[in-house]
């Protein structure tokens, strides 16, 4: 892992219109990212965590430049430059379709359910193909398909399964296969939604030491959107937890699991069951209530009609991420007081 | 906690059950010659993966198998002196939802989507307890409120697509302990659910067990997390049979099955320092499907230390320590009296 940066995310807002009414209006938004930055180095696995309708899974189609083609509506605002190898870092956000085209090959994805996302009517062959028909013409068939046998060889699987089709295989070598199709035009980058959650769990652990051979071998960076905690500490460099479009904290794995600072973050570390009976019954902060919904946010900080600590101040400001230390970012400024309030008290005491 | 006490009298047994399904002509073994018991006050985990036969044993239990394709061809479930699979449905009618009651993995699905919530809860009421409209809704009211639901009086009249998914599993457990059951069969009833709402469900399950001490819970789950968090005793099945049962402590503590020690090496465990950012163990291959099982021990083409008989003959499941038992030639038992909790082998004559 360099520390030389590969994507740069810069306030990134996605807003997905809802239509209401006879004239079919533009009614409200869906503020499924609202203001989100953070930066992925060459070789470094982000996580993204957070709860379902958190928008992690918005911001992953983000970074690809496709929510375009799903909701030709969507409001966009913000950056998100990627650095090439050589030269000056490009917003891909601005880019139409066809200037996209060559950012494709560096910036892969691979998805949650491999049962619906491999064409059902294609052989292994063709999928893994696919992204080397599109972006590499100048190869010839011959080494397109010399490439497609080391890729799934590569993955774990033999090449004499290329003409076999998706329905043959079970769900971890289907989404081997989805990761050979992600690698084929040798990403920089791969984006990641949910890889092993549909995964029974003895198969997990495959996928998730093949991802992690991969990155070894190839250098590729990975953002890796899931919601299984557990999961994304065990491959992630650095965590960043999403609640109702905002990143309420970022920082190393450590210190976004074991030292969790936002209100947030610590009820989520805590409801995550623990695998080991001794430890049975450790506290919990239990949410009450569900998050709301994205149409209508919260006024101030989104948390704050959850938060253990909410004060009357907080319906009034959104809280800016603020360092606490040279990698941990936390997006509340009252985290900071209660630390000082408890050390003004045992300074108290001593005197 | 009970912890397999076996002194005590059973709440529920299941002696050799089999459920077959017919799929194109032959017929897959779902649940092959299952045993075990539930005691009064327990929490009995059942873990397992796709395929290994932990929800058709429950759906079993309940009756709820379709017939076609699938057919319980043997073995009994005892409850309370009475052997479930021989009652006709009429009987079977006033066990379910009373005596033994079910909650789902899909909240989502498993309510009816043109009847409100209180509707759905007076039913199993006026069903089973013969009770007035009127005093059926008041009952609803106040089992919404047991399970945590504000407002319950107004959202009564609400419909299942005006619920989240976590106040939908609420409903499903309001429906059912709205009989005072005591067996409550609880089937992966968190998996899809987002980890803070998973937490309130669990501590929802515990909180009401506590009011009903000689009730039980059997949690069938694949996550293994779940289990260490709520269960007393785990059952561990694959292809299925059962591989391994065993208290929850000695379970994780001492894991004897390869199947169980695999699951647990396969698994990230960041709150256990020696295993932290280590690379995880995974267990070779895929899950087999259930009308391609081996011969002989149902894990033997994904077990590293399997040996040739592994692949003929099908061990049985041994007492290995005491209430600790495992289906595996290479754990010795401890004892010099070992019970094994296998039925008679099915006649292969036996007309299906």
């Amino acid at each position: 892992m360099s520390s030389s940066p590969l994507l740069e995310v810069k306030d990134l807002h996605v807003y997905f219109p809802v239509y209401a009414g006879v004239l079919q209006r533009r009614v409200a938004d869906v503020k499924a990212v609202d203001g989100v930055s953070f930066a992925i180095a060459r070789g470094e696995t982000l996580g993204l965590v957070g709860e379902s309708g958190c928008g992690k899974t918005t911001v992953g189609r983000a970074l690809i430049n496709v929510l375009r083609h799903v909701a030709p509506d969507v409001r966009l605002k913000g950056e998100v430059l990627y650095y090439p190898p050589e030269g000056a870092p490009v917003n891909l956000l601005s880019l139409s379709t066809k200037q996209m085209r060559p950012y494709r090959k560096r910036i892969a994805m691979i998805f949650q359910d491999p049962y619906s996302s491999l064409n059902a009517r294609l052989s292994v062959r063709e999928i893994v193909r696919e992204p080397l028909d599109l972006h590499q013409p100048q190869m010839s068939i011959r080494e397109r398909n010399e490439r497609v046998e080391w890729l799934l060889e590569k993955v774990g699987l033999q090449p004499e399964y290329a003409e076999r089709y998706p329905h043959e295989f079970s769900g971890g070598q289907r989404q081997r296969i989805g990761i050979a199709r992600a690698l084929a035009t040798n990403p920089e980058l791969i984006i990641c939604d949910e890889p092993v959650s549909a995964l029974d769990v003895s198969v997990q652990a495959q996928v998730i030491n093949l991802m992690e051979d991969l990155r070894e071998e190839f250098g590729i960076a990975y953002l890796f959107i899931a919601h299984d905690l557990s999961v994304v500490y065990h491959i992630s460099h650095r965590i960043a937890v999403m609640y109702l479009g905002n990143i309420v904290e970022i920082g190393t794995r450590d210190e976004v699991y074991f030292t969790p600072k936002h209100p947030y973050t610590q009820a989520l570390i805590s409801a995550v069951p623990v695998s080991d009976p001794r430890k049975r019954g450790k506290k919990r902060i239990i949410l009450e209530g569900d998050i709301p919904t994205p149409i209508n946010k919260p006024s101030g900080c989104s948390f704050r009609t959850r938060c253990p600590i909410a004060r009357a101040e907080c319906a009034h400001f959104t809280p800016e991420l603020q360092p606490h230390s040279a990698t941990h970012y936390v997006a509340c400024p009252y985290v900071d007081q209660e630390f000082v309030s408890v050390g003004e008290e045992e300074n108290g005491l001593l005197q | 906690m009970t912890n397999g006490n076996t002194t005590q009298q059973p709440l529920l047994e299941v002696r050799d059950l089999r459920t077959y399904f017919n799929i194109e002509g032959s017929w897959a073994k779902a649940v092959d010659g299952v045993s075990f018991e539930v005691y009064p006050g327990e929490v009995l985990g059942i873990v397992g993966e796709s395929g290994s036969g932990k929800s058709v044993t429950a759906l079993s239990i309940m009756k709820l198998i379709p017939d076609p394709p699938g057919r319980i061809v043997g073995g009994q479930i005892l409850y309370k002196g009475t052997d479930l699979v021989r009652l006709d449905y009429t009987d079977m009618y006033r066990i379910r939802g009373k005596e033994i009651a079910m909650i789902f993995q899909e909240p989502m699905t498993s309510l009816n989507p043109v009847f409100t919530i209180g509707m759905q809860i007076a039913e199993v009421l006026q069903a089973h307890e013969g009770i007035s409209p009127e005093d059926a809704r008041y009952r609803a009211a106040d089992l919404l409120t047991r399970v945590g639901i504000p407002d319950a009086e107004k959202r009564l009249d609400d419909y299942p697509h005006q619920f989240s998914g976590g106040m939908r599993q609420r409903v499903m457990i309001a429906i059912a302990l709205a009989c005072n059951p005591s067996i409550l069969i609880a089937d992966e009833p968190t998996t899809a659910l987002d980890v803070t709402i998973q937490a309130q469900i669990l501590e929802l399950m515990l909180e009401l067990k506590q009011q009903r001490g000689d009730a039980a819970i059997i949690l069938i789950t694949h996550n293994l997390a779940v289990v260490a968090e709520m269960c007393h005793r785990v059952i561990v099945m694959y292809g299925g049979k059962i591989q391994e049962i065993a208290d929850v402590f000695e379970l994780f503590g001492n894991p004897l099955h390869p199947y169980t020690k695999g699951l647990l090496a396969s698994i990230p465990r960041p709150e256990i320092p020696e295993y932290r950012g280590k690379r995880l163990v995974a267990i070779p291959g895929n899950v087999p499907s259930i009308m391609n099982l081996p011969k002989g021990c149902k894990f033997c083409t994904r077990c590293s230390v399997a040996i040739e008989r592994c692949f003929t003959v099908e061990p049985p499941l041994v007492e290995i320590t005491p209430n600790h038992f495992v289906r595996c030639h290479l754990v010795e038992t401890t004892l010099s009296t070992p019970r094994i909790l296998d039925g008679q082998p099915l006649q292969e004559t036996m007309s299906l």
